[in-house]
């Protein structure tokens, strides 16, 4: 039996009379890379952001390494060594990238002033390790004349600089050329040869399938499917039953083949 | 063969890219230009004025006239540098100012030592910038409005229970604490260095310390902030709380110039002092700034006055230079910063 690090169980989120999620279970051991699935407005960012403590879920629980905690928040989320590199990115575009780095998490004495020579090693160091060879760019540039895969950069040093546990990942491809993909996809790897976690949030299922172990698929705002990766045959199959959940009958009147596996309190 | 296009490589980067490569000192130019464009800009005024009547604008006594109502604006000044960083605005301090003041006259007329009366004003200060903080933070109000209203309230309150009776400190010149704050030292008015130290620190405390920097993320972009763990509203309070401090510190510092303290007292600064956080350097939308800019920035703005009428211009030119001065620093400071979004 693995550990597992963290539960959400029965996440429910409700703006006003409107379900965003209608109670959601996510469990991620350590080790693995769990892919989440589903359409536009289906629940995935908000589940995330849940998970990060940037919003808070109107009733569920969460489990850090078998405890229940209580007053659940972004600080909390750092602590419990959950990471989380957000789909617009959370940076301050106006701030150098070493600022950025340490945003939220800054290296102070404990009077509270900066120790800047470590921050500049430590984001020297980062900066490498994801990729920034150039040297235009020092940690005293600032994020806004940066290109979206080098914020993208930014971001996930940010993400890896604590050493932490779960990596959260919501849509890193978007907007990226082909060779930055790579890099992340590159860099997702690597985190998981080193026995961290990762949760990935893709349109592309592609993509998500190739990397990730586990599936969950989002819709609607609830849980449609949850399956081991090497209960699929193929990338294919997972695009069936998205589009299954999508359009139930329109998938059936084309004949096409319907996928193996039901969704969820489906007969 | 590889290693040379590498070589080729990294040459054309290093060409295309020149102008990034800068030496130490076109990087402190880069880093500070806003600051050292409020410099030019002084620099700039006082070398019109020396054109325009060498004699009394070589001679000290002017200099050390301003230099003695200058740290008053200075305190003033300096936090607000803050307030406008985090994204918000404070119109308040002009009667934070008095209503703390008003607490050093009561302890020091009432006999007890000055040192007791300047504890009690900073903890006044302290928490009157607490509660107009936690009514536009936790309020969720408009800081421009809120905190133009919390100004007519305090000084309000001041002039319902003073009557508008000023309060005498004759006795103030024989104390310690007159000898600390508002003596001189090598010539210069003490409350100088004061101010000098007083800029040091909140320097240091704007772009070294967890404070400053968290203030730059929370104004650059609060959801951010608020997605990596920072309390953005208790960030927001701090800078108020903080303005309330120090213009407790520059109420006091007044009183004790006059030996009185007036009912009135900080309404003068309102609009002065907010011109220079902006001649400063710092923008209105948050997210960067300068304190050194907004010390020079008072420093220019306290200047204006002694100095159009140290040129010989009747004092009927003062509003209209003052008004020339901000507009055109306004204009270079806008040429000379960019703005990322």
């Amino acid at each position: 039996m693995t550990e597992t690090l963290i539960e959400l169980k029965n996440i429910k989120k409700s703006y006003g009379n409107v379900y965003a999620l209608g109670g959601v279970d996510l469990n991620v051991q350590k080790g693995e890379v769990v892919g989440l699935l589903g359409d536009n407005g289906a629940g995935k960012s908000t589940l995330i952001k849940i998970l990060a403590g940037a919003i808070r879920p109107t009733s569920g629980e969460i489990i850090v390494r078998g405890k229940p905690v209580s007053g659940w928040n972004a600080a909390r989320s750092r602590e419990a060594g959950i990471e989380t590199v957000f789909q617009d990115r959370a940076l301050a575009v106006q701030q150098s990238i070493v600022r950025n780095i340490f945003m939220g998490n800054e290296l102070v004495n404990a009077f509270g002033f900066l120790n800047v020579k470590k921050e500049l090693s430590e984001a020297h160091r980062l900066m490498r390790e994801i990729g920034f060879t150039s040297k235009v760019f020092s940690p005293h540039s600032i994020v806004g004349q940066l290109s979206g895969g080098e914020r993208q950069g930014v971001a996930i040093a940010r993400a890896i600089h604590k050493q932490a546990e779960l990596i959260v990942l919501d849509e890193p491809t978007t907007a990226l050329s082909l060779t930055e993909t790579a890099k992340v996809f590159h860099f997702v790897r690597q985190v998981k040869a080193s026995g961290r976690s990762i949760v990935f949030i893709g349109h592309n299922i592609h993509h998500v399938y190739d990397i990730a172990d586990r599936f969950l698929v989002i819709d609607r705002g609830k849980v449609a499917l949850e399956i081991a990766k090497d209960r699929i045959k193929s990338a294919e199959e997972l695009v069936r039953f998205m589009e299954h959940i999508a359009h139930p009958e329109e998938s059936e009147k084309e004949g096409k083949v319907k996928p193996t596996f039901k969704k969820k309190g489906e007969a | 063969m590889q290693k040379d296009n590498a070589k080729v490589a990294a040459t054309v980067s290093t060409e295309s890219w020149a102008h990034r490569h800068e030496s130490p000192m076109q990087g402190f130019i880069l880093a500070n230009r806003a600051s050292l464009g409020s410099l030019a800009v002084f620099l700039t005024m006082l070398l019109i004025f020396i054109i325009a009547n060498p004699t009394v604008f070589t001679s000290w006594a002017l200099y050390s006239s301003v230099l003695t109502t200058l740290p008053v604006a200075i305190f003033l000044t300096v936090p607000l540098v803050f307030v406008v960083t985090v994204g918000e605005i404070d119109l308040s301090f002009p009667a934070t100012m008095g209503l703390s003041a008003w607490m050093f006259a009561l302890v020091v007329h009432a006999g007890f030592d000055p040192f007791l009366g300047f504890a009690a004003a900073i903890v006044m200060g302290a928490a009157l910038g607490a509660l107009v903080g936690a009514l536009v933070v936790y309020g969720n109000l408009s800081s421009l409005i809120a905190t133009l209203g919390m100004n007519f309230v305090l000084r309000g309150l001041i002039l319902i229970f003073t009557e508008g009776k000023s309060i005498a400190m004759p006795t103030l010149n024989e104390t310690a604490a007159f000898k600390i704050f508002s003596s001189e030292v090598f010539g210069l008015p003490i409350q100088i260095v004061w101010a000098i130290l007083f800029t040091i620190f909140s320097a240091l405390l704007y772009s070294r310390h967890r404070f400053g920097v968290q203030v730059h993320m929370v104004g650059d972009n609060p959801d951010s902030a608020a997605q990596m763990g920072i309390n953005v509203n208790l960030v927001r309070l701090k800078t108020f709380v903080f303005v309330g401090i120090a213009a407790a510190i520059a109420g006091v510092f007044s009183a004790m110039i006059n030996f009185t303290w007036w009912p009135t007292s900080g309404d003068g600064y309102l609009l002065p002092v907010l011109a220079s956080v902006f001649v400063g350097g710092t923008p209105t939308w948050g997210g960067i700034g300068t304190v050194f800019g907004g010390a020079i920035g008072a420093l220019t703005v306290s200047f204006i006055q002694t100095g159009i009428v140290g040129a010989g211009l009747s004092g009927f030119y003062v509003q209209f230079f003052n008004g020339l001065i901000i507009i055109l620093s306004l204009l270079g400071h806008r040429w000379n910063q960019i703005r990322y979004r």
